[in-house]
């Protein structure tokens, strides 16, 4: 078969997936993918499509996460996890750079990447969005992250259009979800006995020339668009009907940034500091959050010492440490650091929010803190500078 | 933020976390618990006043130091540190012929040549007379080019004065040099008191002056309130901001202000660009 054209469709059987996921390794990918564990649904190895929780879904609130069987849904009606794409272009620990002291001067050495290619199933619309804001982090500044940039080109991507919305999502808000937006290799979408694929690159058509599809028949793609755009319906009815359960979140983004910018002193930030614990859980699901810090870790002798980034939080003391104390010593502080700039410097920064309406930290908030909420509560009015 | 220079962009292919490593050719004391570092430059090394250098000691750390010499004497490059922590008390264990990591130069820079025919004022608190004197021994060398000129400099006790051999220098150079302490000693003849009331003594600070001035915040935003009390606008007051400067190339997030990354956005701003922030308590 020849390879199919970027944007266009083929059909498989369900169980063909697991042809995907050898055609992929078989070209040498490690192939991850959404599996059960420790009670919770994250991005790990996937060799067999058994391992895929097909038929369940997730129960998410504020500080709430469960899984639950329903006879009802699909093999990928639960939504996002508590992992994002982060960890795969950002580990949460890597070595930077490698020091040996020679009797003059010190020798440095750049850790080589485990530049494996990672190909990653069940992505969903907020998370290609996260990685897209993540590009402009690293890649499109002045400087440019080596690390990062070898693991992105190195991705490939398998997107799963969402039929489902937990109560925590508000990607309809954002314009991020529920559909998929370009970026992907391939494009799932789930009907009774099939998947159809829609091709989104040349790397994606090549592997689907490989997995003996078919044409889907007349009205089928309409069929597996309607899915989807029922639910961004739904979301976007939400102020209607007010269902949380079926229908998700939503954060108001008009003036949004000059309503964070222009609140700096509302009530509102020392009334949310007396919930927030400072513990750091929102930092590390979100997507985007992408601050770190360099340790130095050195042998007793001290000659020999690996610089190792690792994840780091606004929410931290440490983080905004200079010699004169920390800039940000409150919680309050530090939850007005990353609500402002999740939400309004970011745009000033990258030209976009930081934030794709995944919900992720709502849910992984031991106490249930709603950014969506928060937001509210600090008023649609706009002062003036 | 749109109309600052980014004066540091780099080659993609280069790497950001690469250090060069470079010979302590000197160390001067200079006042109690500070010293000045000068370090062999690496070949084709320049930079710009008021810009940054990341320097580090293996094992301990990287810090965030700026630049204190001539940008026109590139061979050798300064940086006055004050001991402070884990990084500053590591380099204060080395000795001239130690090698220590060097990336930089980063981050924006004193506005010197956009103020040629201009009066212009210098305003320093503390150790934060050190990232103005590359500013300083442009404004002397070129000193024509400029209106009046004026360093006012303050620091805690007089024994904290930093630099204070030269300042006879500055004054033979047509520098007008005033200088004041919070709390005299004995042998203390000039005024006490802090910065910003020391500006009223210059008295032809208005529209066509320009103000830079670093040190402590809050010596900052009061000698920012003081300035444009006499005239000069937002548009030609400087201020050097002092953030977490972790990776110096707006990778790491530790040093944002508001909408910018003081790494390459700052560390100098026009107050212009940051007065909605400057005064929002521990933003």
């Amino acid at each position: 078969m020849a390879s199919p054209r970027i944007g266009s469709w083929i059909k498989i059987p369900k169980e063909r997936l697991q042809q995907l996921i050898d055609t992929l390794a078989s070209d040498g990918y490690r192939v991850v993918g959404p599996r059960i564990r420790d009670g919770a649904i994250i991005l790990d190895d996937l060799t067999d499509i058994r391992q895929l929780p097909a038929g369940v879904v997730d129960e998410q609130d504020g500080g709430h996460y469960r899984l639950r069987e329903d006879p009802t849904a699909g093999w990928f009606d639960f939504v996002v996890g508590p992992q994002s794409l982060k960890p795969f272009v950002l580990p949460p620990r890597e070595p930077l750079l490698q020091l040996q002291r020679t009797s003059e001067t010190w020798q440095t050495e750049t850790p080589e990447i485990d530049d494996r290619p990672v190909a990653v199933l069940g992505l969903r619309g907020c998370d290609l969005h996260a990685l897209s804001i993540m590009d402009r982090v690293f890649l499109e500044g002045p400087y440019v992250d080596p690390r990062y940039e070898k693991r992105r080109a190195s991705l490939f991507l398998i997107g799963v259009h969402c039929r489902r919305a937990a109560p925590t999502c508000f990607c309809h808000s954002l314009k991020t979800g529920p559909a998929l937006p370009a970026g992907f290799d391939l494009g799932l979408s789930e009907l009774e006995e099939h998947f159809l694929l829609e091709v989104g690159s040349r790397r994606g058509a090549a592997v689907a020339a490989r997995l003996q599809g078919e044409e889907p028949a007349s009205g089928e793609i309409t069929r597996a668009r309607m899915a989807t755009r029922a639910l961004e319906q739904r979301m976007h009815d939400r102020p209607l009907h007010g269902d949380r359960r079926t229908a998700g979140r939503w954060l108001e983004t008009d003036h949004l940034r000059d309503r964070l910018l222009g609140n700096l002193e509302h009530p509102r930030w020392s009334e949310v500091a007396e919930r927030c614990l400072a513990c750091a859980n929102c930092t590390m699901v979100c997507p985007t959050c992408f601050c770190t810090t360099v340790e130095e870790v050195s042998d007793l002798s001290g000659d020999s010492v690996t610089r190792m980034r690792r994840w780091e939080s606004c929410f931290t003391w440490e983080h905004s440490y200079t010699t004169a104390g920390p800039v940000h010593p409150t919680t309050q502080s530090r939850y007005r650091q990353w609500l402002t700039h999740k939400l309004a410097s970011w745009h000033d920064q990258f030209g976009t929010s930081g934030c794709v309406g995944c919900g992720r930290c709502i849910t992984w908030c031991p106490v249930g803190i709603d950014l969506t909420e928060e937001v509210a509560a600090l008023g649609n009015e706009v002062p003036h500078a | 933020m749109p109309d600052l220079p980014t004066l540091s962009a780099a080659p993609a292919s280069v790497d950001p976390w690469q250090p060069a490593f470079v010979e302590i050719v000197a160390i001067h004391d200079e006042t109690p618990g500070v010293r000045t570092f000068d370090l062999a430059a690496p070949h084709g090394y320049t930079f710009e006043p008021g810009q940054f250098n990341m320097l580090y000691v293996p094992g301990y750390g990287e810090a965030a130091i700026s630049i204190s010499s001539h940008p026109k004497s590139p061979q050798v490059i300064s940086h006055t540190i004050r001991r402070a922590g884990n990084v500053t008390g590591a380099l204060f264990r080395c000795q001239p012929g130690d090698r220590i990591g060097l990336r930089g130069p980063f981050g924006s820079s004193w506005p010197v040549g956009r103020y040629r025919g201009a009066n212009v004022v210098i305003a320093a608190g503390g150790i934060g007379l050190a990232p103005l004197r590359p500013a300083i021994y442009q404004l002397a060398a070129h000193r024509e080019d400029y209106g009046r000129v004026a360093v006012v400099y303050g620091s805690r006790h007089p024994k904290d004065l930093l630099y204070r051999e030269t300042f006879d220098q500055w004054r033979r150079a047509d520098i007008e040099v005033l200088v004041t302490v919070d709390f005299a000693d004995d042998h203390w003849t000039g005024p006490i008191g802090v910065v910003p009331t020391l500006l009223e003594q210059l008295p032809w600070m208005g529209p066509h002056t320009t103000l830079w001035t670093c040190g402590p915040e809050i010596m900052m935003r009061f000698t920012a309130q003081q300035a444009l009390r006499q005239g000069i606008t937002p548009d030609h007051l400087y201020l050097s901001l002092e953030r977490n400067m972790n990776c110096a190339v707006g990778l790491c997030g530790h040093c944002q202000f508001g909408p910018s990354f003081v790494c390459k956005d700052g560390p100098v701003y026009a107050y212009r660009q940051i007065a909605p922030f400057l005064f929002v308590h521990d933003f």
